[in-house]
């Protein structure tokens, strides 16, 4: 891997290297980058790549550099699960439909890539029909065909190979009984789910109406996935690209590198500017080491979207230069906070009512790191930014946000705990910034007698074994848990399905459903799913998020946002919606 | 001698066996306890959305539902003989000594540490070095200058470099020295020594300084102990009394004698560090054992974790093994049986 050129050079051949940026400078920028067509440029500012491109360009080459502070699940399309990695797959393979690279809102949008165009539902929404498109080729070579699209997706079903990855699909498709995917049940006949009449049609049957097929398709389990390179679970190893790169050299927990695919052709691919030469990327580096690399011109991306770590933040933010060239986008993630229905007294909705009025919701921010490193002031699920999310406060907390004390103490008299009762409050130690929640709660309901012991569980068990497991949270006494969500894809569906739908709650564990069950709830999920006018879909969603709120099991912290610095060397650098962070297929180098 | 060092080496396996037992323990036997299912212990190697059935397959394709002694003789079989692992697409078989495959990354553990293993002793190596030679140094001459502005000063900075955490020192000396003056690598760069000495002594530079300071800083109190403490000894008046000069009194009969803790100590220090330097690796991005051992705590990887400890075990058993030998040179009284 080539990812020492440039400390080499610096490290041996500094009189050279400064030599060479003495002729650069001579040179009025020639390399620095041509103006693009674009007119949505912005001047350097705070938070500009949120709403428009950011140093425009249309120049071609040069090199991007990534850091991720831990590593992918899987870099195998058919197996990831992280939102970043969606973003990154692009770049090397092209799903049915993908989000539009675009800023803001716009970016929400989908449109096709590897099909010609939307799908054609029919069948009430039960049957989806793509086209694809023709003269799309592998890396070595040979043309997609809709039987690869067929084998990604049903390779992808097969959860002992690949258990990381989404399970939308086994639970939507027609698939017959005891189907196991293409290794376990090969000679299984599966048109009852997915059919492909021609090389470039494909025809989806779903079980039950499923008005949001269109993000299923955009998933990157739908790139396509040649059967006789397919290695399992080591596919994620030798990947074949059908996007504008294609991996190099590698090296497994170390990085890789993306380098340009040739048998890649602009002419099938309207979304892609494929401005790059190559991308190196770096897997588990320091996360402080890389916000000293970012601000140095070091490295242009930390890929894991996370945003810059707390010893950054406040350098950051104080500092008006670094701040020009820095971003805070909200995202689709909210911090929020179970509060259980089957731990006792929290079985009453009234003293569940009393926590959400006596909590400080300025605390709740203050834990995240305030506005800017934190958030926005929470009063739903639903994040603003996806559809269907209307502004609404049902446990309103007075002027200044610190909590409704009389409000909350008539709570308590009606739920029978006129002196508050005891409880105990899970978070993951791990997060310093969950701990401080906690302790923000545990201050803030002791002023209406009720009592919080802090109860940290590690991170990695924290849903097997703790706040996810429902009798030991009932066990425990585990009233209220800390909880953090961000969704698959911004619609109502990708956001709620594992967070409000009781019929997910596994008694083993491993729930993300901490404690919200509602059959109310589940019949409107049905229902929205079934509904294939977007704007009434929409609205469902609105209306689930409502209900969840009137039933006081979830108190919404921060609708969460996030510090990111605009790399120097990068161009084309703007914000998506859909990623909640830089859109990586839009992005080019100067250098 | 050759049968002390036989006897030895059985024990050194043995002590293997006992570890690996014991982790093996600690990752099934307790969450056990804890009421854990199988399931439970799954769902540790699932996507955020996985269903009740994806949990229980996996489960089973890791082999949970085998009681713990079955498992670990599987784990054991394999060292000795090689095991089978099935891909989905296919079934390959992983040569002895197979280590077992990540639950998380799925890839085989003994070619990763082989590969890594390069790191950490390329890192260990110059570190141990630099930290030798300029803790016992410092030392020595502090002892010699007792009370002086030198020996106030040395100390001090000793104390500061035992104090100063290296995840603090290693971000500050990236910042400055890689980052503003662009004088060192950046965090997470190695270049094999086989393929550039030079730019592999430079990538290392600054991981070898930062962690030679904190380690060098012990040995510099260390040695100025045993040196105030030789120095005051019988034979060292009776050396000076029969006319020796001043710098054979020193080196051939002082430091001998402080010098015995100090090769007890580095020992342990290198044998630790061989088993991975987890904060320096992590702080500077190496990849290297110690972050190995990390991602595999942090991910509850146990084959990861399993693999690294018995790495770090032989290590730190081979180092006292030659720190005993070594003792026999040093210190004629002693003498190995």
């Amino acid at each position: 891997m080539n990812h020492s050129r440039s400390w080499r050079a610096r490290g041996l051949a500094t009189v050279g290297i400064s030599a060479a940026l003495v002729l650069a400078a001579c040179g009025g920028g020639g390399g620095g980058g041509q103006q693009g067509s674009s007119n949505q440029s912005a001047q350097a500012a705070f938070d500009a790549a949120y709403t428009s491109v950011v140093n425009p360009s249309d120049k071609k080459g040069g090199t991007l550099k990534f850091a991720n502070p831990a590593d992918w699940d899987s870099l195998d399309p058919g197996e990831t699960y992280y939102g970043y990695a969606w973003n990154f797959a692009r770049l090397y393979g092209r799903s049915l439909m993908m989000f539009k690279s675009a800023p803001g809102k716009e970016g929400n949008q989908l449109v096709p890539d590897l099909a010609e165009a939307p799908g054609q539902s029919s069948d009430g929404g039960k049957t989806w029909t793509y086209k694809l498109r023709k003269g799309v080729k592998f890396d070595d070579g040979t043309e997609v065909t809709s039987a690869d699209v067929k084998y990604a997706v049903l390779r992808s079903i097969d959860k002992q190979t690949f258990p990381n990855g989404p399970t939308y699909w086994e639970a939507v498709l027609d698939l017959p009984s005891g189907y196991k995917g293409p290794y376990k049940s090969p000679n299984m006949n599966t048109d009852s789910a997915i059919e492909t009449p021609d090389e470039y049609t494909i025809v989806f049957h779903t079980t039950n109406p499923f008005a949001a097929f269109e993000y299923l398709a955009q998933l990157p389990q739908t790139m396509p996935v040649p059967k006789d390179k397919d290695t399992g679970a080591k596919y994620r190893n030798s990947i074949v690209s059908t996007g504008p790169y294609k991996f190099a050299d590698l090296q497994p927990g170390k990085g890789f590198n993306l380098v340009r695919n040739d048998q890649w052709d602009p002419a099938t691919d309207p979304n892609r500017k494929a401005l790059p030469d190559r991308f190196e990327v770096t897997v588990n580096v320091n996360a402080d080491d890389i916000d000293n690399r970012l601000l140095s011109g070091d490295l242009d991306v930390d890929i894991a979207t996370l945003g810059v770590q707390p010893a950054a933040q406040s350098r950051v933010l104080q500092d008006p230069n670094l701040k020009a060239n820095a971003d805070n986008p909200l995202t689709t993630r909210v911090q929020y906070t179970t509060i259980n229905s089957t731990v006792p007294p929290l079985d009453n909705i009234e003293c569940r009512k009393a926590i959400e009025y006596a909590m400080d919701r300025i605390a709740y921010q203050t834990a995240y790191g305030g506005e800017f490193a934190g958030g926005n002031l929470a009063t739903t699920l639903l994040p603003p930014i996806i559809a269907g999310h209307t502004d609404f406060d049902l446990y309103p907390n007075g002027p200044d946000h610190k909590g409704d004390l009389d409000a909350a103490k008539k709570s308590l008299e009606a739920c029978g705990q006129p002196n508050g009762f005891a409880t105990n409050i899970a978070y993951r130690p791990e997060r310093p910034k969950e701990k401080a929640t906690a302790e923000a709660f545990q201050q803030a309901l002791s002023r209406v007698g009720i009592k919080l012991t802090l109860k940290p569980y590690p991170a990695g068990d924290y849903f097997a074994q703790y706040c996810g497991l429902p009798p030991f949270v009932v066990k425990q006494k585990l009233g209220l848990c800390l909880m953090s969500w961000q969704s698959d894809w911004p619609d109502g569906f990708g956001y709620f399905s594992q967070i409000v739908d009781s019929r997910v709650i596994r008694e083993t564990g491993g729930n993300t459903n901490l404690g919200v069950r509602i059959p109310e709830v589940d019949q409107m999920l049905d229902k929205a799913l079934a509904e294939l006018d977007t704007d009434k879909r929409n609205q469902i969603w609105g209306e689930i998020d409502k209900r969840v709120m009137e039933e006081a099991v979830i108190y919404p912290g921060v609708y969460a946002r996030l510090l990111l610095l605009r790399s120097k060397n990068a161009t084309n650098i703007f914000v998506s919606d859909a990623w909640g962070g830089y859109d990586y297929l839009g992005l080019g180098a100067q250098k | 001698m050759f049968a002390y060092i036989v006897r030895r080496l059985l024990w050194a396996v043995l002590l293997l066996i006992v570890l690996s037992m014991v982790t093996f323990s600690i990752f099934y036997l307790i969450p056990q306890l804890g009421g854990a299912s199988p399931e439970t212990l799954a769902t540790r190697y699932v996507g955020r959305a996985a269903t009740a059935e994806t949990v229980h397959l996996t489960a089973e394709r890791l082999g949970f539902f085998d009681p713990v002694p079955v498992q670990y003789w599987h784990w054991i079989k394999g060292v000795l003989v090689g095991a089978e692992y099935d891909y989905g697409a296919g079934v390959e078989h992983c040569p002895a000594p197979c280590l077992g495959y990540s639950f998380i990354t799925k890839q085989p553990v003994w070619p990763e540490l082989l590969d890594r293993a390069p790191v950490t002793i390329s890192l260990v190596v110059g570190a141990s070095l630099i930290w030798l030679v300029a803790g016992v140094t410092v030392g020595v001459i502090s002892a010699l200058r007792r009370g002086t502005v030198f020996d106030r000063g040395a100390m001090g900075v000793a104390l500061a470099g035992v104090s100063l955490p290296i995840f603090f020192t290693g971000l500050v000396a990236l910042a400055f020295f890689s980052y503003r003056l662009g004088i060192t690598a950046p965090g997470g760069q190695f270049v094999p020594f086989s393929e550039n000495p030079a730019l592999w002594a430079y990538s290392l530079l600054l991981p070898w300084i930062t962690l030679s300071f904190l380690f060098a800083a012990q040995y510099a109190r260390l040695t100025r102990a045993g040196m105030l403490e030789t120095m005051s000894e019988d034979y060292i008046r009776t050396a000076r009394a029969k006319g020796l000069p001043e710098r054979a009194v020193i080196l051939k009969h002082a430091l001998r004698g402080a010098l015995t803790p100090v090769v007890t100590i580095f020992g342990l220090d290198v044998g630790l560090l061989l088993g991975g330097a987890v904060l320096t690796e992590k702080t500077f991005s190496l990849n290297g054992l110690g972050k190995y051992a990390y991602d595999g705590i942090v991910n509850n990887d146990l084959p990861k974790v399993l693999g690294v400890t018995l790495v770090a075990g032989f290590f730190v058993i081979t180092a006292n093994l030659i720190v005993d030998l070594l003792y026999g040179i040093i210190d004629p009284r002693v003498r190995l049986e």
